[in-house]
């Protein structure tokens, strides 16, 4: 199969599935239930995919750790997101230097 | 001004960008897809995890509906993402400015969009993607071009930069607001459920991100309703 066909399908599919809620409901939701639900999405969505996937998101479980706890430190104390981002890289690469001398 | 404002806050998405599509674009080149032609995925899908899996797919030889409904479940997050962005814009923002945005409309996009305390217009939309949409092609054509130029330390170093922002975004809401703590505890432990519980872990990953968010924010729908405008505001703040 051409693989143009199948990268237009699956950009297609991608865009709809983006596209399609956005157009078709443009008035204020009135019900509570789901303007609640839709306040509590991104934090709900954005934690599920972060942890654990973080912890397996480099080398070794030491590093993601230790790149997890940086981060959430880091944005405790107030930080940007490019602070935080940067911070964390910085430690998950500190810690893989240190962890090859074992 | 707005563009300029949306271009600045969309850096650090499109250098975290760079650094995960040069991971795309090395996998890609190894299976023998050619440079332009996994810069061309990564331009009109703008999506990870389901470019992941549609380049295993099509490696696989797998059909166009598998294909297709692999996107379907892998990217179904995006639709509740897009309702919910589609609450913050208002009435203000038209159909035709809809059109552009949806395209553009990833995790991280939609998680800034989301964090803007202002009201969101259709230039700061638009400046929001530009560059992640270049570093994501960028990096994509990058990586497939020359997978060995980073060493290997320093590309698994980056690959954690994405999920440091997104905790970047939740931490200080969940600070914040204790509903919005509520939410995000509910949906951690469900993650882990989902990762390492038998017979739950056999759920993809991409269905299970669909469940906790579900299943959470609807738990905090309950137990912490938002009944009016000031409210909302307070909680997204």
């Amino acid at each position: 199969m051409n693989i143009y066909i199948s990268v237009f399908a699956m950009a297609l599919t991608t865009y709809l599935i983006r596209m399609l809620p956005l157009t078709l409901f443009q008035k204020k939701i009135k019900n509570w239930f789901l303007r609640s639900f839709l306040t509590y999405v991104p934090c709900a969505c954005l934690t599920a995919m972060t942890f654990p996937s973080i912890l397996y998101s480099t080398n070794s479980l030491i590093s993601g750790l230790i790149g997890f706890l940086v981060a959430i430190i880091i944005s405790l104390c107030g930080k940007s997101l490019v602070m935080v981002a940067a911070c964390s890289c910085a430690a998950v690469f500190l810690t893989e230097q240190i962890l090859c001398f074992f | 001004m707005e563009y300029k404002i949306g271009v600045w806050d969309g850096i650090p998405v499109g250098i975290g960008y760079f650094s995960v599509s040069f991971g795309f674009g090395a996998l890609a080149a190894s299976h023998g897809i050619s440079a332009w032609d996994a810069a061309v995925i990564s331009f009109s899908n703008l999506t990870s995890a389901g470019q992941f899996a549609g380049l295993t797919a099509i490696t696989a030889g797998a059909s166009l509906w598998e294909l297709i409904l692999t996107q379907l479940v892998i990217n179904s997050r995006y639709a509740l993402m897009s309702l919910s962005l589609g609450q913050k814009m208002g009435s203000r923002i038209g159909t035709l400015p809809r059109l552009i945005i949806a395209f553009f409309n990833t995790d991280e996009i939609f998680a800034l969009a989301m964090a803007r305390q202002k009201p969101l217009t259709v230039p700061y939309l638009l400046g929001l993607g530009l560059t992640p949409m270049i570093g994501w092609t960028g990096g994509t054509l990058a990586g497939a071009l020359a997978s060995s130029a980073l060493p290997l330390m320093i590309r698994t170093a980056l690959g954690i930069a994405l999920y440091g922002m997104f905790i970047a975004i939740v931490i200080p809401q969940a600070r914040a607001q204790r509903s919005i703590l509520a939410v995000t505890l509910i949906s951690l432990v469900l993650s882990c459920l989902f990762y390492w519980i038998p017979v739950l872990n056999g759920i993809s990953s991409s269905l299970s991100v669909i469940f906790c968010t579900v299943i959470s924010a609807a738990i905090g729908a309950l137990l912490f309703p938002i009944d009016d405008e000031e409210n909302i505001q307070e909680a997204l703040a």
